[in-house]
Parts: structure tokens; sequence; C-alpha cells
């Protein structure tokens, strides 16, 4: 079920100061964000650091050694490398920002309008964007010196119309991904004009990512600066990081620390740039938090009374199947504690017995249902308690014996049966893959058996769905190749999370007339993960109740539907339409009946 | 898939003529006198004026461009200022000596970046973290740095290689692998960077997906799990990646043939960008734009192989 949730971007000036604080929390930005700071003001008190001129040569002085005087020696000409590596830094910086400033107020513009307005203006500027990111920058740059000449301010000028493309795509890609946002579409409907909503809202979610990519920008501006000095193709009167290296290296063997500091200073404050662009990116983001996987809080996890039943489960009767015991389920937190979502549940499936686990989004059964096949996402993991399998305990399974259960003992169907599908290959390929795995048959006989699978499952042309990609078949259609895939091995055990929910009202019935028949068929148990008491009632023989993480209630499902005692399975009842909760039709005060029905979903 | 190639080699063709127009106007723009420069100060002002018309410097802008463009069509980029030689013939001697330096470093890049994002994102922990630090860093320090810190510490420290200098293949295989060893390594350990944080994200964002629970659901093991379907998956945004990564060696090569005196295309440009030899730099763009575009009509290709829904669009 697709969540409606709209970001509303109301507190922006709250996020980005938490955002500035997680950027002081992560040491490498701080420290780059430090070094920088540093590496500004030294160029802007370049005067009172040094009482060198970095311009004048004194030939006493030709290749001195560091000390002496000059704090870092002097160069071929015998100019004071410590003053040249500081004024230097004032022609590096200008001659970034210039880039930078020039990238972003062209790009910036252009993308906004592009992406906001789009048509002509967005098909005119995505083609000048598209040639100008076609050409290497340096090549673009070596032509252009031939027009303007040497100067180093038309160079980043235009290297900095060359970076715009850049900025241009990722604030035209915003700017249309936020105008389609729900509050956008709601200011313009409360009639506020274009330039205020560009300035209100589209302005507030461009700025984050332009300040992150200004910091990739003016790293690659003083390198693709320095780079051309470095050719010698700058102007060579003005001290800067690039001709000192360019001195340098002619000086290579004579005095070798020479290249030293312009290749530290370069390569410092780029990667400075770098990183304190990307931590905030990731501050923004906040994915790349590495997440462990939680471990088990207690070797036997359950709680008492749990492990207590557990010790005789010899005495099992022969038809359970599954039997959970205590599970508790938890996720890594990105601050390194637990949170825990699954408060140790019991839960019993039987042979050829089909259990409904009930609860609204959030109650955790979905994440119950994942741990049982410990196919848990990321960060997720089992805490404690017991998965009770053929005499094996599945929470203490390793990866590769749980790879022999799942598919052939213990099979899944999924919610959304489009994302569930690798696009990259065909549907017949994805149905043959753990048939011979688990099987061992030969691809043909694996082919005719997914192909009778899918007849079973109801698709007319199954050699042509046999053939197709995902993408080329229906939501309904699709749902039936999962189920076909989730049965190809015959297992004893069908895990189906919510089969139902993402298809239409008139395939749902289908899909779970075929559930059924199939139950029949090979004499499965069914784990049916759902929201909704009319699948329940259709299919399930019993039914455990879930809400925040615990089971309320459980029991037969004529039981339950008879005589339920807890007020939330009351709450999950009246969810379910009949013909007493049912609201009429509308009818305004005066006018006659009018043949129009509201519907409600549960 | 035909027509959405054939569209996209009409974009192609399209792009080549927008660049190469304007290119001439800007480079042919110049008040720079070339005749003048070419004759030297001694020259009379009627051998200048002769030179100049010689040149063709005196038509009409567009019936110039209209010239070169005829000319191009059929494979004459004209001729060079200095020394006379078709450009073409300058061009061709040194295409081959860039692309093979890109290419080759290409990829290995592909092929590094790939193991090194696959395994930042399948083992995550302790792993990810440094593949990420190390391929920031990588890519952050510009590739001329990077080739300085090699020419330091293997050519003059150490003497394995020798710090310039280009062996041509048909005179020397080994030698001419020597000579080319530094310059490769200084473009491809930029390019694995970049290359390696991309691969990474494309491999996470891939195992997120709902189908690879599916498939792992229905017993498949890990490893075909990760190296089929996943890497499968995630090639088309590594591939995009590359692409980029290849417009960037181009441009990376300039300075690095510079360092090392490699005669391609890059030293070319920066010599006829001192001269001021036009014809030449104009040769030296269209080279490169068609280079571009080529390559990215192959990933164009070879996103339709890798996947199913560009086929039919």
């Amino acid at each position: 079920m697709s969540d409606l949730t709209t970001t509303l971007p109301a507190d922006t000036r709250s996020a980005d100061a938490s955002l500035a604080k997680r950027l002081l929390r992560d040491p490498l930005g701080l420290v780059s964000l430090v070094f920088l700071v540093v590496v500004v003001l030294a160029a802007v008190l370049a005067p009172l650091l040094t009482q060198h001129d970095p311009t004048v040569a004194v030939l006493g002085d030709v290749l001195a050694d560091p000390g002496d005087g000059h704090l870092l020696g002097g160069d071929s000409a015998g100019r004071d490398v410590f003053a040249r590596l500081l004024y230097g830094s004032r022609f590096s910086l200008l001659g970034a920002a210039l880039a930078l400033g020039v990238a972003v107020v062209i790009g910036g513009l252009s993308g906004l309008v592009a992406g906001y307005f789009g048509r002509w203006f967005d098909t005119l500027s995505s083609g000048a964007a598209a040639v100008l990111m076609a050409l290497p920058g340096m090549v673009v740059l070596l032509a252009a010196r031939s027009v303007v000449g040497t100067s180093a301010w038309w160079a980043m000028a235009i290297f900095g119309i060359l970076l715009s493309a850049s900025v241009f795509r990722l604030v035209r890609q915003t700017v249309q991904s936020v105008r389609n946002e729900l509050y956008v579409d709601a200011a313009r409907v409360a009639g506020l004009s274009d330039l205020r909503i560009i300035f209100r809202h589209v302005l507030r979610v461009v700025r984050a990512p332009i300040i992150i990519q200004a910091g990739f920008i003016a790293s690659v501006a003083i390198a693709i600066q320095a780079g051309l000095e470095f050719l010698g193709l700058g102007d060579m009167s003005i001290p800067t990081w690039g001709s000192m290296l360019n001195d340098g290296f002619a000086r290579i063997y004579q005095q070798p620390l020479l290249i030293l500091w312009p290749s530290l200073m370069i390569a410092l404050v780029c990667l400075a740039l770098t990183l304190v662009a990307n931590s905030l990116r990731d501050a923004l983001e906040s994915t790349s938090s590495p997440r462990r996987a939680v471990a088990p809080t207690s070797p036997d996890g359950a709680s008492g009374d749990a492990t207590a039943s557990a010790t005789n489960h010899a005495a099992d009767d022969a038809g359970t199947l599954l039997r959970v015991e205590g599970l508790r389920v938890g996720y890594a937190m990105p601050d390194g504690s637990t949170k825990e979502i699954v408060h140790g549940i019991d839960l019993e499936v039987r042979r050829g017995e089909v259990v409904g686990l009930i609860g609204e989004s959030g109650s955790g059964k979905t994440q119950s249902a994942f741990a049982i096949m410990k196919l848990l996402p990321e960060g997720g993991g089992i805490l404690g308690g017991r998965v009770l399998w053929k005499g094996h305990d599945l929470a203490r399974l390793s990866e590769r014996d749980m790879t022999r259960i799942r598919g052939k003992e213990i099979a899944y169907v999924p919610q959304e049966p489009m994302s569930n599908l690798d696009p990259s290959f065909t549907i017949g390929a994805q149905l043959v893959e753990p048939m011979r795995v688990h099987l061992g048959l030969s691809r043909a006989q694996a082919r005719t058996r997914a192909v009778e699978l899918l007849r079973r499952v109801g698709i007319n042309q199954p050699e042509r769905v046999f053939r197709a990609y995902p993408h080329e078949v229906s939501g309904g259609m699709a749902q039936r190749v999962l189920i076909a895939g989730a049965i190809s091995c015959e297992p004893e055990l069908l895990v189906a999370d919510e089969p139902t929910t993402a298809l239409d009202v008139t395939v749902q019935a289908d899909i779970l007339d075929l559930l059924r028949s199939l139950q029949d068929d090979f004499d499965m148990g069914i784990l049916l993960v759902t929201h909704n008491f009319g699948v329940v009632a259709d299919l399930c023989d019993r039914v455990a109740v879930m809400r925040e993480g615990d089971i309320v209630e459980r029991g037969s499902t004529r039981d339950i539907f008879v005589h339920h005692e807890h007020p939330y399975t009351t709450q999950l009842f009246d969810a379910i339409l009949t013909p007493e909760n049912t609201r009429q039709p509308y009818r305004a005060p005066d006018q006659p009946t009018t043949p129009h029905t509201e519907v409600s979903t549960s | 898939m035909v027509t959405f190639l054939a569209r996209r080699l009409l974009t192609g063709i399209a792009m080549l003529l927008v660049i190469s127009a304007l290119a001439f106007i800007l480079l042919y723009l110049t008040g720079t006198d070339i005749a003048r420069s070419l004759l030297g100060d001694n020259a009379s002002a009627e051998a200048v004026a002769l030179r100049a018309s010689q040149l063709g410097l005196n038509d009409p802008l567009l019936s110039r461009y209209a010239d070169w463009l005829g000319g191009a069509l059929h494979g004459d980029l004209g001729t060079s200022w200095f020394g006379g030689a078709p450009v073409v013939d300058v061009l061709g001697s040194r295409l081959g000596v860039t692309l093979s330096l890109v290419v080759i470093s290409t990829l290995i890049s592909a092929v590094v970046a790939t193991v090194l994002g696959v395994w930042a994102a399948v083992r995550r922990g302790w792993v990810d973290r440094m593949v990420q630090f190390v391929s920031l860093g990588g890519a952050a320090v510009p590739n001329y740095l990077i080739a300085l810190g090699l020419v330091t510490l293997f050519a003059i420290n150490l003497g394995w290689f020798a710090p310039t200098g280009y062996t041509r293949p048909e005179d020397s295989i080994g030698k001419w692998a020597a000579s080319i060893t530094l310059p490769v390594l200084a473009l491809t350990i930029g390019c694995i960077a970049g290359t390696a944080q991309q691969v990474r994200s494309a491999m996470i964002d891939a195992l997120r997906q709902d189908y690879v629970r599916t498939l792992r659901s229905r017993g498949l093991s890990h490893r075909s799990v990760v190296y089929k379907h996943v890497l499968r998956n995630a090639a088309g945004p590594g591939l995009s990646v590359l692409a980029l990564q290849f417009v960037g060696l181009l441009g990376g090569a300039v300075i690095i043939e510079q360092m090392f005196a490699v005669p391609g295309l890059g030293s070319l440009s920066v010599s006829s960008t001192i001269q001021g030899d036009i014809p030449v730099i104009m040769g030296v763009v269209m080279v490169v734009a068609v280079i571009v575009i080529a390559v990215n009509l192959l990933i164009d290709i070879a996103h339709g192989w890798l996947n199913p829904k560009a086929r039919v669009s």
C-alpha cells in the first residue's frame, strides 16, 4: 500500500540547523571545514603572515633551502615559496569562486525555469546542457584559450559555464520532483503566484543539493585551474599554485621540495572540499550510516514460559508444521541502539491449515513473517525466541542451511507483484532457476514444469508469459507468476504477505480462490499476513490478531468472528464494510436522490 | 530498439553539427593577426595581406564554415597553419596513442571498480567504509598530482620507469608497455575511485529491491542472487558512470600526456594551443566530440541489451 506521506518542509530552518549539527559530528567533515577556513584566512591575511613579496626575485635565493629567511625556501627565480603559496591561494580560491558563481547562477536559474515551467525552454536548455557535458572540460578550455588568451579569470568563467550543466541537471531534476509534490499543488490551488511558490517552496528544497554540488564544483575548478597553469597555459606573472607546480616540475631533480608544497595545498584543498560536500550529503540523506545486524540479546532469547514450553516440543502433535515461540525482532538504529518491534510472539501453523496474522500497518506482522524466513531487511534481526521447523530452530540456522529450506519447504508470496520480479530476466528464467536448484531438474524439464505451473495458476498463454519480461505483464498476472514461483517446489508452508492488497478488487477474489485451491491440492499450510478481516473470513481456519508487536487475541476464525474480546479486534471488525455500517448515498438537503454512491475503503 | 538507436544517432549528428558550428565561429572569430605572426614582424604589409587571403581569412565566417564542413564530410579538416600538414594526418598519428591510453585505463578501471564497489556493497561494515574513504580521496585529488607522486616515487626515486617518453608498440611491445604504465596508472586511480563509488551505490540500491528478497525466498544461493541478479541490475548505472569517466579520461589525458611527453591528442592540443594553430585545435575538438558521441551511442546500445524495457521502446 503506497503511503501518501507528503514531506512538508514547514520547518526548514531547524532542518538546516540539525544538518549543520550532524556535519559537526562527522569528524572528517569537521576537520575539513576547519582546514578550509584556515586556508581562506591565510589567503586573506597573507601580507601579515609573510613580509616577502611573492613576485620579487632575489638572485641569491634561487632554489634556496627551507629556513634561513625563507620558511619554505626559494624557487627557481629566487622568489619566496611560502609567500607564493599564500598569495597563490588568493588566486586559486577566487578563481574557483568565479567558476562556482557562474555555474550556480547560470545552471541554477536555467534549471529552475526549465524544471518549473518546462516547455520549449526545457527542451532547449536540456539540449545545451547535453552539448556542454559531451565535451571534456580540458579540451574546451584549451580551445577557449586560443580565443581569450591566458587570463585565468576568463578560463574560470568559461569553466563555470561548462560546469553550469551539472548544476542545471541537478536543479531541474529537483525542481521537477518538487513541482509535483502535493503541497506545491496545494499552494497553486490556493492561488499563490509562481514566483511566490518558487521562493517559498522550491528554493528551499533546491538549496541543500546546490550547496553540496558547490563543494564538488569548487574542488574540480581548483584542480583544473592549477592544471592549466601547470601546463604553462596560465598567466605566469601572477603567483598561483599551478605556476608553482610548473616551476617545481622543471626543477624536480634539483629541488624536489618545490613541487611538494603546491601539490599538498591543491590536494588537501580539493580533498577537504569533497569531504565537506560528502559529509553534508551524508547528513542530508543519512543513508550511509553503517548499519550492523542486530544479534540475539541472550543465548536462548525467549522469555521464561516460552522456553519452558519449547523444551517439550518433542511432544508436538504430528500435525504441527511451524511453531514460533517468543519471537522478538529488532532493528539497529543509527545511534547504535536496538529498537524492538516484535515483542515475543507465539504462533503455530499445522499441516494443511490456513492461519491469518492480522493487524494494521506497523503492527509487526510483516516483520514477523520475514523473521520466520530469516529475510529481514538490512539492519534487522531476530533478538530472541525460536522458530521451530521440523525439529530445527530456524532462528539459529546458518544462512546456508536456510537456503535449502527456503523455496523448497517454506515459500513466500509478496505483497507488491511488480517490484518482486527481477526486471532484467524473463519470467521463465526466474521460475526455472529455483526448480533446477531444489528439484535437480534439467533445463528442459524445468521449463516444461514452469509452463505447467503457469497454466495451473490460471494464465491463459503460459508459453508467451514464460518468455515475457516482468514489465510486459499486468499486476494480477505478475501475482499469479509469483504464486507459481512460490509453489514450484511444492513447499509445505506458504507465507503470503498481503497477497491481494496491491491488486484491483476484481483480481483480489481470483487470487484468493487460487490460493485456496492450491492449498487443497498441495495440502500446504499457509501463513496469511493481512490487514483485512474479509480476507481472513474468506480463507483462514485460525487467526491471530497483532498490534504494536504483540498478539492480542487468537482463536479459530469462527470463534473470533462470533465472539471477540479485545477492543482492537472490534475496531478491525468495524472496518469491514457491511450493509449496516455502509454510509447512505449523499443527499443534498433540497435535492432528490442522486444515483451516486460514495465508496469508502477499509 | 532500432528506432530508438536511429533517434540517438540523429541526435548525435545534430550535436556534432552544433558543436562544430560553435567551435568554428568562436575559434575563427579571434582578432589575432595569424598571417602576421606566421610571417614575422619583418614581412611587408602586402605579403601579410596575401597570406591572409591565401588562408581564406578575408572570406565571411559563414562561407568559411560551409567550406570547412564540406571538407570535413569528405575527410578533409584543412591544413595546419604551422608546417602545412593536413590536419587529418596530424590527428591520425596521435589518435591511436590517446585512444590506447584511455581505453586501457577504462577497461582496468571497470574491472577494479566493479570488484571494489561490489565488495563494499555486499560486505558493508569496515570494508565499505574503507572503499568509500579511499575512493573519495582518489576521486578528489587531481590526476596530475597522482601522476607527480608516481613519477617521484617510481621514476625518480626507484628508477623503475623512465619519467617521460613514449615508445611506439611497433618498435617494442615491452618498451611500449613500460612507457605507458605510469600514464595509465595516473589516469586509472582517479577513474577507479569515481567508478567504484557509483558501482557501490548502484549495488546497494539493487540489493534493497523487493525482488532480491523474493529471489532469496526461493532458496537461491547468495552467490546467484548477488552476482547474477543484483549485479545485472546494477550494471546499467555502472555503465553510465563509465561513459562519464571515459569523457573525463579524455580530458585528463591532456595533462598526463603533456607531463609524460606522450605524443597523443592531448599533447597535440596543448602545443597547438600555445602556437595558435586554429585548424588543428578545431580538428582536436571535433575528433574528441566524435569519440564522446560514439561512446555514448555504444553505451545506449549496451543499455538496450541490459535492460529489457529499453529494448521495446
